[in-house]
């Protein structure tokens, strides 16, 4: 379980995270879902007691992260955003170094990362900086698992990688939260939101919402309208004109447009387009992806409190 | 304004780095004023193929132009007719957004009054004007790679490539950027992409995906859709790239 409260950190002007609160709990998969910038690698470095918070606590396993940083390292596996094994030692040497300096050894937990580490086994002589992405990625999991760890804090482990292999990726977590390991994930893919038990959505240092992804979807307080159109670029102009409209976005083939709650029927949204010489046009509701929330809450101004 | 006019064509390109094929026997053309998606997995062989495109990589065979230039003889005329810009460097972090763009405009022998010309216009459009004292370092990511992709375009290129131009940025500022995309392509250039974005692949006029080494698809989203019967374009992906 990760206790994270009030938590405060600053660099120099720059305001990383402002008194951040979170829990996340035993044997939960939670999603830290937002842009570069926005404040999940200090949060995660904070937890990994690398960095010290300016003010607040938190705890991992009942564990303080200040004080009682050592036992905190041995309970906690992490795999940081930049490729940080030895890129000089092979496959098989990096992970019989990150057993070696926890006092275990690849046979006694090799059960945990039998399925990962297979994947790249047959490549086991070879130097970890020549790997590919993909398999960058399943090593640094591997080193990270090796001591079986009771948390896992993984930042960022899709990012560049191809839409294949982050579902591989997924699925790999899937199966360690099955064996009981709490994991915290961040993400900058707001469609990876979906593989979490519990998301927090962040922007700016600030956790803008927490919840369960569906919730999240069904927690969208406007109307939103998925509109198809041969001229997106066009047919979204003429949707800026759409008075109280609050906001319409591409989402690959479509557009999505948010009108104010009750204002407006699919009718009325047709008519309108239809005055304003669109054609072939189909209009559905919908219900909020979690990238509509994103951009929803950003969106929104920020209430001084 | 998309036209069967072809700026890059590739026939029979193959790159080999000792026994592995990298891009194996590749065949496209990429028209004039198109925005070409540009996908595959990692490894699959992209960045070998964009590398020889630009002109910073020479192929092992194949008949390969860009903007009308041979990719073996005439690297430095294509390198001054295209504009790149990639995920991992664009600017310098220690200089201005001024000094780095009027390096950018030295490199690419800009005249100065069109530089400064130019600047202003892009300064204005992208509202940052009141920042061209600031170092790139400081600014949000999103700020600082629609500022790379604007400079990458200064000297009006007849092509542009991006190499992950959107990753780890926010939604709203990534469709901002994909904004100053059609607007480039307004402006004739023609837009080459690599993207993981699934949803960005629809905004591409055609797509080609690779898999080891080879071109496994090409065709517009639309029908690339309805050959693999597929909703969007991350289905068509997962059922090809796999």
């Amino acid at each position: 379980m990760i206790e994270v409260k009030n938590i405060h950190k600053q660099f120099g002007d720059v305001v990383a995270l402002e008194k951040v609160s979170l829990t996340v709990d035993q044997g939960e998969l939670f999603g830290l879902i937002g842009p570069d910038g926005a404040g999940k690698t200090t949060l995660m470095r904070i937890l990994m007691s690398l960095l010290l918070p300016d003010s607040g606590s938190a705890t991992m396993n009942g564990l303080d992260v200040v004080t009682d940083y050592k036992k905190v390292r041995l309970i906690t596996g992490y795999m940081p955003g930049r490729f940080s094994l030895y890129p000089d030692l092979t496959v098989e040497e990096n992970l019989k170094f990150f057993a070696t300096v926890f006092g275990t050894t690849i046979q006694d937990n090799y059960y945990l990362i039998k399925d990962i580490y297979q994947q790249i086994e047959p490549f086991k002589t070879r130097r970890a900086g020549k790997l590919s992405g993909g398999m960058k990625q399943k090593l640094a999991l591997s080193c990270a698992l090796i001591h079986k760890p009771e948390i896992l804090i993984l930042d960022e482990p899709t990012t560049g990688v191809d839409a294949v292999s982050r579902k591989e990726f997924w699925d790999m977590l899937k199966r360690l939260k099955e064996m009981g390991i709490t994991i915290l994930v961040s993400t900058p893919y707001m469609d990876e939101a979906s593989m979490c038990d519990r998301i927090a959505l962040i922007q700016q240092g600030n956790l803008m919402s927490v919840a369960t992804p569906p919730a999240m979807a069904k927690s969208f307080p406007e109307d939103l309208w998925t509109i198809k159109t041969r001229k997106i670029y066009n047919t979204s102009k003429s949707l800026e004109k759409l008075p109280s409209m609050i906001s319409v976005n591409s989402f690959g083939q479509l557009l999505h447009l948010v009108t104010p709650k009750g204002v407006y029927s699919k009718d009325a949204i047709q008519q309108f387009l239809t005055q304003n010489g669109e054609v072939e046009i189909a209009i559905e509701r919908a219900e909020a992806t979690i990238e509509d929330v994103f951009i929803f809450l950003m969106n929104k101004p920020k209430e001084k409190s | 304004m998309i036209t069967k006019e072809p700026v890059i064509t590739v026939k029979n390109m193959v790159k080999k780095f000792g026994d592995f094929v990298a891009n194996d026997n590749l065949n496209f053309e990429v028209y004039k004023g198109e925005i070409f998606g540009f996908l595959g997995a990692n490894g699959a062989g992209k960045t070998t193929a964009i590398r020889i495109l630009c002109g910073l990589s020479s192929p092992t065979s194949g008949q390969m132009t860009v903007a009308g230039y041979d990719v073996f003889r005439q690297t430095e005329k294509i390198k001054q007719n295209i504009g790149y810009m990639s995920q991992k460097f664009s600017l310098y972090e220690d200089l201005t957004v001024y000094e780095n763009i009027r390096f950018y405009g030295g490199v690419y022998g800009m005249k100065v009054a069109e530089r400064k010309a130019k600047t202003a216009e892009m300064l204005d459009r992208l509202e940052l004007t009141a920042y061209e004292n600031r170092k790139i370092g400081d600014l949000p990511l999103g700020w600082k790679q629609k500022l790379a992709f604007s400079i990458a375009i200064l000297h009006s290129p007849k092509i542009v490539f991006l190499d992950e131009p959107t990753g780890g940025v926010d939604p709203i500022t990534r469709r901002q950027f994909w904004n100053l995309i059609y607007e480039a392509v307004e402006k004739g250039i023609t837009v080459f992409v690599t993207t993981h974005y699934m949803d960005e692949a629809e905004y591409c006029d055609r797509v080609s995906i690779m898999a080891d080494g080879k071109i496994v698809a090409l065709d517009t989203p639309e029908k690339l859709k309805e050959q693999y019967n597929a909703a969007n374009m991350d289905e068509v992906f997962l059922k090809i790239a796999r």
